[in-house]
């Protein structure tokens, strides 16, 4: 279980990481979302990963009975999906609209903001 | 007062703030909510420093749930002088705002954005929990993507394409070091992290801590993470500029400030070396890259980055003289940068433009901007005798008490290196005649609004030169910071109580 959840953490960081490296900014996007679930994934295996024992207290008792899985890291994968949703909504309409406006994805053509010095 | 409200009302204020900017934000009063509001914070801003400086750090636990299971906010030295200064920049932009911001900004709600902003910074200086942390950081990078491509002209978008994209690698970083450290440690709370890590030498915690030093690296604009900042900072509004230059990256510094003296204290030749080296790098490089512009704003984006070299600095030293000097500093920056950004918005009002070739005679136009450029500009590059002078005299002194010559005299060169560029920008904005032989006057602005913007700007250099003056208690309350940051006993023992510390005698 571990093994395969580090092999598929190993997976998405490399395949984030071959996307991010390409100049189409929209690549770099899908890279940033592979890499952010990886995160979120090194973050729920940081619990312990217990199989079959969901954090759940049993009726009418007041603490879980026997192995339950630490419930901390699920709450923080939770709010961390929902933070990273917002963002990468945000950050894909961002890539639309520089596309209408500024007509390219390529990063490298990009350079509104920092022209190229004109030789003189 | 509780504990608990002295901590939640500097958050709270500018969060009801942004609800009412944003609910008024058609009719034009939203700006004046915001004014207010930003008063309010520093009032409450204001009561919590002087409890901290009576009582010392201030704890309390969010919903009662007791450390480290619940979350903490917790208000040592460092974190009450940062959240006044937060205040301070917050209410001078937001004056300063209600000139600049025009009717299409305001009602896509640039006033709530710009609250929303001032709680993220303000929330993370405050909160005792890493991952808290983490969510501080989200709320204060959304609003300033909203407030960075606000307006969406083309250069806007072409800047916050790079801007967001690199920073949400940044956080992903920071993240995943909170995944990693909570698998190793089983607490994310920053004073118990202390204690459980505390002559810990695995090499695991130092390749984490290394993982937190590039996330925050970024943030705080660090050699060689520091692309995205030069990029963008000169494309929005002048007083969306002059906020992120004043508080974004110093955010960035107090993380790094606050976690490799409280968590990361394992191995401090090796993380604290790196950090070394990676100071006098932003420093140079910032400095050099600034030399290199003719933008107005372009030109203080790059001193930005040459600036957190300093600070930088001032933590990799880790003596108490250092970190006093690092912490004074970033005091001293935050001012001075905020208020350069603001100069540069009224010289684009009165002569048409940032760009230093199509601008001129400011100088014989307006001598009162003028004087108001020279006081932050000469404090930036340490003339005495103003803050910026204290500022660098003690980082100096601090690098040649550790004998370490060539940073004591990279920091006097780029020091000098600084006033180049300020001369550029004063020889070409404020002295030649404006190309087209206009005469740039003031007058141009409508009275209200011309107070609005030179009000703000006047009273952050009056700041700078009461520091210069009177340096004497500003710099005893940076020493007291620097002592807090080395012993973290009173920052332990206030969120976990008086017994989390094992006595050090008695137990070794």
């Amino acid at each position: 279980m571990e093994v395969l959840s580090a092999l598929m953490i190993g997976v998405l960081v490399t395949a984030s990481v071959y996307l991010m490296l390409a100049r189409n900014v929209l690549r770099f996007i899908f890279g940033l979302v592979l890499l952010s679930n990886a995160a979120n994934l090194v973050i729920f295996a940081s619990g312990g990963l217990t199989p079959q024992a969901p954090p759940l207290i049993e009726y009418r008792t007041d603490a879980p009975t026997g192995l339950v899985a630490n419930a901390l890291p699920q709450a923080l994968v939770l709010t961390a999906i929902v933070i990273g949703f917002g963002l990468f909504a945000f950050a894909l309409t961002l890539v639309y609209r520089g596309y209408q406006n500024l007509g390219t994805l390529d990063s490298d053509e990009m350079r509104l903001a920092e022209p190229r010095e004109e030789p003189k | 007062m509780t504990a608990a409200l002295l901590l939640t009302a500097p958050l709270i204020v500018p969060f009801l703030t942004a609800v009412l900017a944003f609910l008024f934000r058609h009719g034009g009063e939203g700006r004046w909510v915001s004014v207010a509001g930003s008063a309010v914070s520093l009032a409450a801003a204001a009561v919590l420093l002087r409890e901290v400086l009576a009582g010392g750090t201030v704890a309390a636990q969010m919903g009662g749930w007791a450390a480290p299971f619940g979350i903490t906010l917790v208000a040592d030295t460092l974190s009450a002088v940062m959240v006044v200064i937060t205040a301070i920049t917050g209410l001078a932009v937001a004056l300063y705002a209600t000139a600049e911001i025009d009717r299409p900004l305001e009602q896509l709600g640039w006033h709530a954005l710009f609250q929303v902003l001032l709680a993220g910074v303000t929330g993370a200086f405050l909160t005792g929990d890493l991952f808290n942390l983490y969510v501080w950081f989200e709320v204060m990078l959304i609003s300033s993507f909203g407030l960075l491509v606000m307006g969406g002209r083309r250069v806007q978008l072409d800047a916050g394409i790079k801007y967001v994209t690199l920073n949400l690698v940044s956080t992903i970083l920071f993240l995943s070091g909170i995944g990693l450290l909570y698998g190793t440690t089983g607490t994310l709370n920053l004073a118990d992290l202390h204690v459980t890590l505390h002559g810990n030498e695995d090499g695991i915690v130092t390749l984490i801590a290394l993982m937190f030093m590039v996330g925050f690296g970024v943030k705080a604009a660090v050699f060689p993470l520091y692309f995205w900042l030069p990029a963008s900072y000169h494309t929005p509004a002048f007083a969306t500029s002059a906020v992120f230059a004043g508080l974004l990256t110093k955010v960035g510094v107090y993380a790094l400030m606050r976690m490799f003296t409280l968590v990361f204290d394992q191995d401090v030749p090796f993380t604290h070396g790196i950090l070394l080296w990676v100071g006098v790098a932003t420093m140079v490089t910032g400095v050099l890259g600034a030399a290199a512009q003719t933008d107005f704003r372009r030109i203080l984006s790059f001193h930005i980055v040459s600036q957190i070299g300093y600070m930088v600095l001032g933590l990799a030293l880790m003596t108490p003289l250092a970190l006093a000097g690092g912490a004074f500093y970033l005091v001293h920056h935050i001012i001075v940068k905020a208020n350069l950004f603001l100069i540069s918005g009224v010289a684009d009002r009165v002569a048409g433009g940032t760009e230093l070739d199509r601008i001129g005679g400011l100088y014989k136009g307006t001598p009162l901007l003028g004087l108001l450029f020279l006081i932050p500009a000469f404090s930036l590059a340490g003339f005495p005798p103003l803050s910026g002078f204290w500022a660098k005299y003690v980082l100096v002194k601090a690098s040649m008490d550790v004998e370490l010559w060539w940073v004591a005299f990279a920091a006097l060169a780029v020091g000098l290196m600084t006033i180049y560029s300020m001369t550029k920008i004063w020889g070409r904005a404020f002295w030649k005649p404006h190309p087209t032989g206009a005469v740039p006057s003031l007058r141009t602005i409508d009275a209200p609004q011309r107070a609005a913007m030179l009000i703000p700007i006047a009273a952050l250099a009056t700041m700078t030169v009461i520091i210069g003056l009177v340096p004497q208690p500003f710099l005893t309350l940076a020493e007291r910071v620097a002592v807090e940051l080395l012993d973290p006993t009173s920052y332990v023992s206030a969120v976990l109580g008086p017994d989390a510390l094992p006595a050090p005698e008695v137990t070794e």
